[in-house]
């Protein structure tokens, strides 16, 4: 297929020209592209911060920044990843983008909700940068009380505002995509045929939904405080910081649900296509989709075993987060067994979900030992801790979210990406994530605190360890920044279905048209037939551009 | 059927589908806004557990009576809503404006009935801060519950202020013949909305203002 | 789904009519000491009355589909889960010395 083809069909791309018709469109598809740009946009910037951050670590003495700017560093990074760059990332770039073309409709249900929470994320992001620019926070991303409510002189405000409005932002993707999964499925899509990565975002609005307006509140209530001095946490007055934590965690802990999930649903994807093979488990794996979402709304206690709970509330806690991993876990094995006697290629994106897998693994089973009672009176609020988060965000949901860019690339854009820059830069990454968060592993068991930028001298080594890796994984980011631009213009032109996946977004055009499909899909088939050929499965009354 | 055909949007199949997908969509968002509010229930109810003698005490220099009247005035308000909501399903358009607009009046009864009260406690010293004075022993939980009172009665008008907003829109839509039997679903949207908000100060009142009453 | 069939003005007015009689009925007993925990009990469970009343009726989720029943009840039980779990931590704390409920602070000056 020739380049002036492609230039003389009609998609969503080149439906219209100019800024106008980007800053003012209502198609999901546009809308994912203003996401994907702001996200990255945010991602560097939370890069940054983090850079900074491990340069200063690589002496234990205080040397590059003081005391109060390093605790800004970790403060924006935090908050510039979790709320900027995590949280969104998938579900407003590749969710969506594919939500409704996976399920065989013409847009979101709402679009205009659609654009309105691009438009609020903006916004959001805007009242932060405008903290970090004024100075910014130094509270942590968790924003504790009563440092943040009373007693901090920084911008606390400005930055509880920011992500404030970025939650509404949360709210109305949550919202579009529930009621699109109810309401807009193709005719012979049933529920058990959809694919997981549609079970996986079901799953994250509900926690989206559910979980959202509560930060929200709290958020308001700490603004209030500082504002008015209205007196809710503070201790003086008989108010209680660990209420805020109940609050705060809350949410924050199926946050970090929010942020898994979606990744899942790519890795579910990937395995399926990259061994040609049907899911093992496909039910199994889109009830453990929602038993996560639903499990993960019981078990906020266990950020706060060390900071004044009962022995009580711990316990039933700590007992419900072992419940939680169970789901994750057989996720991860029925992912084993669907790779078990399939036929494997190792394309970039499949590098991702296997890295995934195992990354993942070990994120969550360093959450068991923290869940563990004994174990996270020893190791709360050390470097064990960082560990086990950015195992599971950056080694699980940044490279599941890299995998989907690539493997969805094509579709998005009509082009193929670079393959052997693709595999190379996956492969630094991992070497570089590892080598990065591996040793705070140890640092963190053998008791180097989070937050600090000094430390004892004999924590140098492991520190200089994490930096080296740090700068490795710098690259590997800035590797698929280069070359999929590239792609946009050299990149070799792609048909409807280079990966020869299933799935209804593989049956129309790439790009696709704006109404998606040229004619309604019907479904006769569940997901990842993949024993068959993608011809024999939709019965398209018109067939699709290949 | 042109004429609802009209408001159907691209995306949907039919007209059908997207009243669906309205209805659901607007029972999602109450379901935001009842965990919305509901944070500020968690944190009253943890208080009130510990600092109940404080919480009562204070609760009484609430004026009861103008709460009261303010929950009649809601009641009252989501009946003049149902029934707006009625006429627009029987196509009539008149009583649908008289209805909206009955909403909308005892909204702002309320409303004012709301910054008359707001008004007393400034001047009873009893707005959190540094003019803040009550009986000593009692004072700091006190001071805890008036900031729970302020926050929550105040969130509260922040959203009968927005649904006073929707109902003025929807008061001039319907002068311009925009709903029908057919369509009317922004009523009904409107109509769930200033439920929910009703709902919320049926909780909110005998948490407020009759916590101390027997005491 | 909507409610289809147009719920009848009675009902409407059936339902106006005893949300004010629980009003008053629930200012009433505020003044009247039935040892606290039945004072509690007994306003929580009108408050629940009414608006289980607005929302069947006024927001005719009795006429709607399952689905609308769900998301109904789903912020609310969600909210029990918040309450629940917070409260649970709050019960359960050690009291700082006998006699005392397990307040963080006792009141100390600003």
């Amino acid at each position: 297929m020739n380049v002036s083809a492609i230039e003389r069909r009609e998609h969503y791309l080149n439906v219209n020209y100019g800024i106008r018709s980007w800053l003012f469109t209502t198609d999901h598809k546009r809308i994912a592209w203003l996401y994907l740009l702001s996200v990255t946009v945010f991602f560097f910037i939370g890069g940054l911060f983090a850079t900074l951050m491990r340069v200063e670590l690589m002496t234990p003495q205080g040397d590059l920044v003081q005391a109060e700017t390093y605790n800004k560093l970790f403060t924006m990074h935090g908050v510039t990843m979790v709320f900027f760059f995590l949280i969104p990332s998938i579900p407003a770039v590749l969710g969506n983008f594919l939500v409704p073309m996976m399920i065989g409709a013409r847009d979101l249900a709402f679009p205009r909700l659609n654009l309105a929470s691009w438009y609020i994320f903006i916004l959001g992001g805007a009242f932060t940068l405008m903290a970090a620019a004024a100075g910014g926070v130094d509270t942590g991303w968790t924003f504790y009380t009563p440092y943040s409510s009373i007693y901090s002189n920084t911008h606390v405000v400005l930055t509880v505002v920011g992500v404030f409005i970025t939650g509404f932002s949360s709210i109305l993707t949550g919202l579009n995509f529930i009621v699109t999964i109810h309401k807009m499925r193709a005719p012979g899509m049933t529920w058990f045929r959809l694919p997981l990565f549609i079970w996986a975002h079901y799953a994250t609005s509900i926690i989206f939904i559910l979980g959202t307006p509560v930060i929200a509140i709290t958020l308001v209530l700490v603004g209030l405080e500082r504002i008015f001095r209205l007196g809710i946490f503070d201790p003086s007055l008989g108010g209680d910081p660990v209420l805020f934590q109940h609050l705060f965690w809350f949410y924050s802990h199926p946050a970090v649900y929010i942020m898994i999930l979606p990744a899942m649903g790519v890795v579910s994807e990937l395995i399926a296509c990259f061994s040609r093979k049907r899911i093992f488990g496909y039910g199994v794996v889109a009830f453990a989709s929602l038993a996560i979402a639903v499990i993960g709304f019981l078990v906020w206690g266990h950020h706060m075993f060390v900071a004044g709970q009962s022995v009580h509330a711990s316990m039933i806690f700590s007992l419900l987060s072992f419940l939680v991993a169970v789901p994750s876990a057989i996720k991860v094995f029925n992912w084993t067994a669907t790779l078990y006697k399939g036929s494997i290629s190792y394309d970039a994106p499949m590098l991702y979900a296997l890295g995934f897998i195992g990354l993942f693994t070990i994120g969550g089973l360093t959450g068991l030992f923290l869940a563990t009672l004994g174990i996270d009176v020893h190791v709360h609020d050390t470097y064990f801790v960082v560990a086990h988060f950015h195992y599971i965000m950056v080694g699980g949901a940044v490279m599941g979210y890299l995998g989907g860019i690539h493997f969805w690339w094509p579709k998005m854009t009509g082009r193929i990406y670079p393959e052997i820059w693709a595999r190379l830069a996956a492969l630094i990454i991992f070497i570089g994530f590892n080598l990065t968060f591996f040793p705070q592993f140890v640092l963190g068991y053998i008791g180097m605190p989070r937050r600090y930028h000094v430390y004892p001298p004999e924590f140098q080594v492991l520190n200089v360890m994490s930096t080296a890796g740090a700068s490795i994984l710098a690259v590997g980011y800035l590797l698929p920044l280069v070359y999929l631009i590239w792609s946009l213009r050299y990149g070799a032109v792609a048909g409807a279905n280079p990966w020869r996946a299933r799935g209804l977004e593989w049956q129309t055009a790439s790009p696709p048209p704006t109404e998606n499909f040229d004619r309604t899909p019907v479904v006769t088939e569940g997901a990842y037939a993949y024993e068959k050929e993608p011809e024999e499965i939709y019965a398209l009354r018109k067939p699709a551009h290949v | 059927m042109s004429k609802v055909e009209a408001f159907r949007q691209h995306h949907f199949e039919d007209v059908e589908q997207q009243h669906e997908a309205s209805w659901l969509g607007m029972w999602v968002f109450l379901a935001t806004e009842v965990m919305f509010f509901g944070g500020m229930f968690a944190c009253y109810f943890v208080y009130r557990h510990w600092y109940l003698q404080a919480f009562a005490s204070a609760s009484n220099h609430l004026n009861l009576w103008l709460g009261a009247i303010n929950t009649a005035v809601l009641i009252c308000s989501s009946f003049t809503m149902a029934l707006a909501v009625h006429s627009a399903e029987t196509n009539r358009r008149k009583p649908l404006i008289t209805y909206l607009l009955l909403t909308t009046v005892l909204g702002l009864v309320f409303l004012g009935i709301k910054l008359f009260e707001y008004y007393s406690k400034f001047e009873e010293h009893l707005v959190p801060g540094s003019s803040f004075r009550f009986e000593e022993s009692l004072a700091r939980p006190a001071e805890i519950f008036f900031s729970f009172y302020f926050a929550m009665t105040g969130m509260h008008a922040v959203h009968m202020i927005v649904g006073i907003g929707l109902l003025t829109a929807l008061i001039l839509q319907a002068r311009r013949s925009r709903f029908s039997a057919a369509y009317h679903t922004p009523v009904e949207l409107t109509g769930l909305y200033w439920h929910f908000v009703d709902i919320v100060w049926i909780f909110l009142f005998p948490l407020l203002y009759l916590l101390g009453r027997h005491v | 789904m909507n409610a289809k069939p147009v719920v009848s003005v009675t009902i409407y007015v059936l339902v106006f009519f005893t949300l004010l009689v629980l009003t008053a009925v629930t200012t009433a007993i505020a003044f009247v000491d039935l040892g606290g925990g039945i004072n509690n009990a007994a306003a929580i469970t009108i408050a629940v009355c009414k608006a289980l009343l607005v929302i069947l009726y006024f927001m005719h989720v009795r006429y709607s589909d399952k689905l609308t029943w769900v998301f109904a009840a789903a912020g609310f039980f969600w909210l029990l889960i918040l309450i629940g779990g917070t409260m649970d931590d709050v019960l359960t704390r050690p009291s700082l010395s006998p006699g005392t409920a397990s307040a963080p602070t006792q009141a100390n000056p600003r």
